[in-house]
C-alpha cells in the first residue's frame, strides 16, 4: 500500500469536497454566527450528510454503516475544514462511533442506526480542566441499584447542550490521574439531575459546562467493563484526536490557498506582493509545513486502521504537527493580508479562530509531544 | 500470499542467508561506508563479499533495468527490499554518485551504447564518479559557469576550474559541465564525461570545519574529452544537468537523519530528565521526525508513481537537511562538554562534534535551502515573478 489516497479514496473525495463548497461554506457558517443560532449547526445539513451515508462512515457495514475507516473519514474531515462547516461530524459520527465499537451489542443497536440516520448527535462529555486530561476524571460513578449514580461536572462539551446522549468518563475506582478506574458511561442528556450549560465559542461553535446531580443510570449505559473505561476511551480519543487533525489539516490548507491566492492578487510599491522573496520564503516553508502534516496524518490514519501498534503513538505525532503547521498557517494568512486579514469581513480570520479550538480539543501540541516524549521512555 | 508478500519473504531469508554478520552492525566510520571504484581498499572480507552479492543479483540499484546491471525490481518490490534491509540492519553494499546522479541521467538521456557501457559499471562499483558542477564564481547561479570546452572536431579541449567537487581526488571518472557556446546562457552548456586520470586534470583537497577534506579544487589544463563522451545533445547540458539535480536532491533529502524513525530522546533519557526545557526541545524535534518520517516515505510513494509534482525533490530537501541540522543541535546539546572532545579515542576521534559540524553542509550542497525555497515558489506555487 502506498501512502496516498487510493482511487475509491480519490472518488471520496471527490463527492464530498464540492458537496460541502455547496453547502457549508464559510457562507453557512456565517450565516448561523449572524443568527445567534441557539444549536451551532444546522441540523438539515446534518441529514443531507445522514443521506450521503457519511454519518456510518466508520460503523461497521453489518450494523447499517459505510465499514469504511479513519482514511476515509480523515476525507471528509478535511473537506469540513477546509470550508469551516459546523458540523457535529467529528463528536458523533468518528468519536462516539468509535467508543460505542466497544459497547454491548445493545447501546449499539440503540445508538448506530439513529447516528447513521441523521437523528442523533452524541456529545463528549470528559474534561473537568481547561486543558485536555482524560486520565484526571474525577467525577464521581457511585453503585447505586442496578446502577450508578453520576456526580460532577464536564467542561468544553462541544454540542453538548443539544446532543441526544452523553458519552461520560467518570472515576469508579483509583483517584484522579490514573488510567485504571475510569469507566465510560452512556448518559441521555434528558437524564434527570443532568444540566447542561452553553457557551458561544471563539469559533461560534457551541459548547457546554456540564453538570451531573446525582444521574441515575442502568448497568448498562457502561461502555466496555467497569474500571477499564480506558479502553473504550483510548479508541474514542484515537479516532477524536486523528479526526481532529485531519480537520486542522483541512482549516490550514483553506487558510493557506486563500493566502497564496491573496499574494497574487494585492499589489503594492508596483509589484505583487507574491514577487518579494520575504513572502515567497514564508510561503514555501509553510507549504512544506502544511506537507508534512498532510503526511504524518495519512500515515497514522492508515496505521490506525491496519491496527498497527505504534498507531497511538504516530496520532500524537500527528495531532502535534497538524496543530503546529496549521497554527503557522493561520498566522502567516492574517499577516500576509495586511489591514485585510484584521477584518470580520475577510474569511481570513475565521480560520485562525477554528484553528484555536481545534488545537485545543483533544489535546493540543504541547499534550502531544509530552505524551510523545513518554512514550518513548522520557 | 500476493506476489508482492511473497517477494519480501524470499528477499528476507535470502538477505539472512547472504548478508554477512559484520554488515549488520551500525556504521561507525568512513572506513564502514563502501563507495567502489579502481583504488577502493575494502575495509574488511565482509564488506567485499557484501558488494559482490548484491550487485550480482542487481540489487546495488534494485530499480534500474536487469539489461543494464539492475535487479529490475518494481517500486513496490524495491521499498519492500528496503524495509527489509533496514529491519535486518543491513549496511547499504554500495555508495556512489554513479547510482544517486549519473545513472538516472544516463538511463534518460544516455545513447544505448552509454548505458550498456557505464551503467553496468556503476552498478558493480568498479567505477567511482565525481560531480563536476561548482565553479569559484558560480554557485547557486550555476548556469553562469565559464569552464569552457573548445570545439576541435572529432573531441574538446576542455579549460577552467571547478570547486568543491567532492572526493574528487578519490574518484576514478567526472561528469562535468562545461560550456560549449559563449553567446547562449542557458542552451551553451554540454554534460560531458572523462577520466580523472586525463592529461591536465589535477584536484587539491579543501579542509571543511569538521576538519575532514573530502573534496577540491579541481583545474583542467587543456583536457582532451573525446565527442561521444557527451550526454545528451551538444549545449543542451543544462536539461541533463538539471534533471540530474532532481535526483541529487531526493537523494540528500532521504539523508535527512540517520536513525530512521526511532527515537533519539530515547538515546538521552537522563540528561532529559534534569533538563526539562531540553527534554521539551527534544519533544519537539520527535514530532517533526516522525512527520518527516511519513512526508518522505508519501514523497518516495508518489514519485515512484509519478504522482509527485517535478519539482518536489527541491521542498524534500529543504525540509530534510533543515531537519538533519536541528537533529544535530540537539545531540550536541545532549552531549554536553562530553560532545566537544575532538581528539580522543573514547569519543572515536571526534565523532560527535564532526558529524554536527558536516550536517551544516546538507543545506549548501546540491543547492542551498534558499534556492530550495526560490524553486518551490516558483514551480510548485506559482508565486509571481522572476
Ligand atoms: C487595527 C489597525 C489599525 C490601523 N489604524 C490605522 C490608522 O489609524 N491610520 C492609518 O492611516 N492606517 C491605519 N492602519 C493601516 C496600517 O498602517 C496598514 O494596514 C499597514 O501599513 C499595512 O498595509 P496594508 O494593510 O495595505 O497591507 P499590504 O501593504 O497590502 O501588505 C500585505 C502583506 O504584504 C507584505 N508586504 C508589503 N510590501 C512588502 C515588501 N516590499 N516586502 C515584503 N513584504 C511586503 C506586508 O508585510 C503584509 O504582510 C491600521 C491597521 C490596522 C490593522
Ligand atoms: C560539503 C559540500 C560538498 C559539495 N560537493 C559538490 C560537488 O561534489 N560538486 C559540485 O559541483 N559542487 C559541490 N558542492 C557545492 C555546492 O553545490 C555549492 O556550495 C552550492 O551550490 C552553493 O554555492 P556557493 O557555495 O557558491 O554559495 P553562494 O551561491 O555564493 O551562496 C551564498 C549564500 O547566498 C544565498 N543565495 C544565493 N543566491 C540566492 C538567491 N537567489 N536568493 C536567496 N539567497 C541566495 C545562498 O543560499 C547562500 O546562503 C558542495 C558543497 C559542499 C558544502
Amino acid at each position: 500500500m502506498g501512502l496516498y489516497h487510493t482511487e475509491d479514496q480519490t472518488m471520496l473525495k471527490d463527492s464530498v469536497a464540492p458537496f460541502l463548497a455547496e453547502n457549508g461554506s464559510v457562507k453557512h457558517l456565517r450565516a448561523l454566527r449572524d443568527n445567534k443560532d441557539p444549536v451551532g449547526f444546522a441540523r438539515d445539513l446534518w441529514s443531507q450528510f445522514a443521506e450521503m451515508g457519511l454519518n456510518g462512515i466508520l460503523i461497521p457495514e453489518a450494523e447499517g454503516g459505510l465499514g469504511l475507516g479513519h482514511v476515509e473519514a480523515g476525507i471528509v474531515l478535511e473537506e469540513i475544514g477546509k470550508n469551516l462547516t459546523p458540523s457535529p461530524f467529528l463528536t458523533t459520527a468518528v468519536a462516539a462511533v468509535e467508543a460505542l465499537k466497544a459497547a454491548s451489542a445493545d447501546l449499539r443497536g440503540q445508538w448506530f442506526p439513529k447516528i447513521a440516520s441523521g437523528e442523533a448527535v452524541i456529545g463528549l462529555a470528559l474534561e473537568e480542566g481547561k486543558k485536555h486530561n482524560p486520565a484526571a476524571t474525577a467525577l464521581k460513578a457511585e453503585r447505586s441499584g442496578n446502577g450508578f449514580k453520576l456526580s460532577g461536572t464536564k467542561t468544553f462539551v462541544v454540542h453538548g447542550h443539544v446532543a441526544d446522549m452523553l458519552l461520560v468518563s467518570a472515576r469508579t475506582a483509583g483517584a484522579p490521574g490514573e488510567e485504571a478506574g475510569i469507566t465510560l458511561f452512556a448518559v441521555p442528556r434528558e437524564a434527570a439531575g443532568l444540566t447542561a450549560e452553553a457557551d458561544r465559542l471563539v469559533d461560534s461553535s457551541m459548547s457546554a459546562r456540564v453538570t451531573l446531580d446525582g444521574v441515575q443510570v442502568d448497568a448498562d449505559a457502561v461502555i466496555g467493563e467497569v474500571d477499564a473505561g480506558w479502553e473504550p476511551l483510548t479508541r474514542l480519543l484515537n479516532a477524536g484526536r486523528l479526526g481532529a487533525s485531519a480537520e486542522l489539516v483541512g482549516v490550514g490548507t483553506g487558510a493557506m490557498d486563500m493566502t497564496f491566492t491573496y499574494l497574487k492578487q494585492r499589489k503594492q510599491f508596483g509589484k505583487l506582493i507574491g514577487e518579494f522573496q520575504a513572502l515567497q520564503h514564508r510561503a514555501a516553508h509553510l507549504y512544506g509545513e502544511m506537507e508534512g502534516a498532510r503526511s504524518i496524518v495519512l500515515k497514522a490514519q492508515q496505521m490506525l486502521d491496519n491496527g498497527d501498534p505504534r498507531g497511538e503513538m504516530f496520532v500524537s505525532a500527528a495531532k502535534a504537527k497538524a496543530a503546529k503547521s496549521t497554527n503557522l498557517a493561520v498566522r502567516e494568512g492574517v499577516q500576509m493580508h495586511g489591514g485585510m486579514g484584521m477584518t470580520d469581513a475577510y474569511d481570513i480570520g475565521l480560520y485562525m479562530k477554528r484553528d484555536r479550538a481545534l488545537n485545543e480539543v483533544f489535546g493540543d501540541l504541547y499534550f502531544h509531544a509530552d505524551k510523545l516524549a513518554k512514550m518513548n521512555g522520557y | 500470499m500476493t506476489d508482492l508478500e511473497t517477494f519480501r519473504t524470499e528477499t528476507r531469508a535470502w538477505l539472512e542467508a547472504n548478508c554477512p554478520a559484520e554488515m549488520r552492525q551500525p556504521v561507525k566510520g568512513d572506513d564502514d561506508i563502501c563507495w567502489g571504484g579502481r583504488n577502493w581498499v575494502f575495509s574488511s572480507p565482509a564488506q567485499k563479499q557484501w558488494l559482490e552479492v548484491m550487485a550480482a543479483k542487481g540489487w546495488t540499484v534494485p530499480d534500474w533495468p536487469e539489461a543494464y546491471g539492475g535487479g529490475g525490481l518494481s517500486p513496490e518490490e524495491t521499498k519492500a527490499l528496503r524495509q527489509e534491509m533496514a529491519k535486518l540492519g543491513c549496511r547499504s553494499p554500495l555508495n556512489s554518485f554513479g547510482i544517486w546522479m549519473l545513472g538516472p541521467a544516463l538511463l534518460k538521456f544516455g545513447t544505448e551504447e552509454q548505458k550498456k557501457h557505464y551503467l553496468p559499471q556503476i552498478a558493480r562499483g568498479e567505477i567511482r564518479w565525481c560531480q563536476g558542477y561548482s565553479e569559484p564564481g558560480s554557485g547557486s547561479d550555476l548556469v553562469s559557469l565559464q569552464t569552457f570546452g573548445e570545439d576541435k572536431g572529432d573531441h574538446w579541449v576542455v579549460n577552467g576550474q571547478k570547486i568543491w567537487t567532492s572526493y574528487a581526488d578519490k574518484a576514478d571518472w567526472i561528469f562535468c559541465l562545461v560550456r560549449t557556446n559563449k553567446e547562449d546562457k542557458y542552451n551553451g552548456i554540454s554534460f560531458l564525461l572523462f577520466d580523472m586520470t586525463t592529461p591536465g586534470v589535477s584536484t587539491k583537497p579543501i579542509l571543511l570545519i569538521s576538519g575532514a577534506s573530502p573534496f577540491c579544487e579541481t583545474f583542467f589544463d587543456n583536457v582532451v574529452v573525446p565527442k561521444h563522451q557527451i550526454v545528451g545533445e551538444l549545449n543542451r547540458g543544462w536539461d541533463v544537468a538539471k534533471y540530474l539535480l532532481a535526483h541529487e536532491r531526493e537523494m540528500i533529502s532521504g539523508m535527512g537523519g540517520d536513525g530512521g524513525m526511532a527515537s533519539l530522546g530515547s538515546f538521552y533519557a537522563d540528561v532529559l530528565e534534569d533538563n526539562p526545557v531540553l527534554r521539551a526541545e527534544m519533544a519537539m524535534f520527535e514530532v517533526e521526525n516522525l512527520a518527516y518520517r511519513a512526508h518522505s516515505e508519501r514523497f518516495m510513494d508518489e514519485w515512484k508513481t509519478g504522482r509527485a509534482h517535478p519539482a518536489y525533490s527541491n521542498l524534500m530537501k529543504y525540509v530534510g537537511t533543515e531537519l538533519n541540522k536541528k537533529r544535530h543541535e540537539i545531540i550536541m546539546a545532549a552531549g554536553g562538554s562530553d560532545a566537544l572532545e575532538w581528539e580522543s579515542a573514547r569519543t572515536n576521534g571526534g565523532a560527535r562534534p564532526r558529524a554536527w559540524l558536516r550536517t551544516k553542509a546538507n543545506s549548501i550542497e546540491g543547492g542551498t535551502s534558499e534556492v530550495m525555497l526560490n524553486v518551490v515558489s516558483k514551480r510548485i506555487l506559482e508565486m509571481p515573478g522572476a
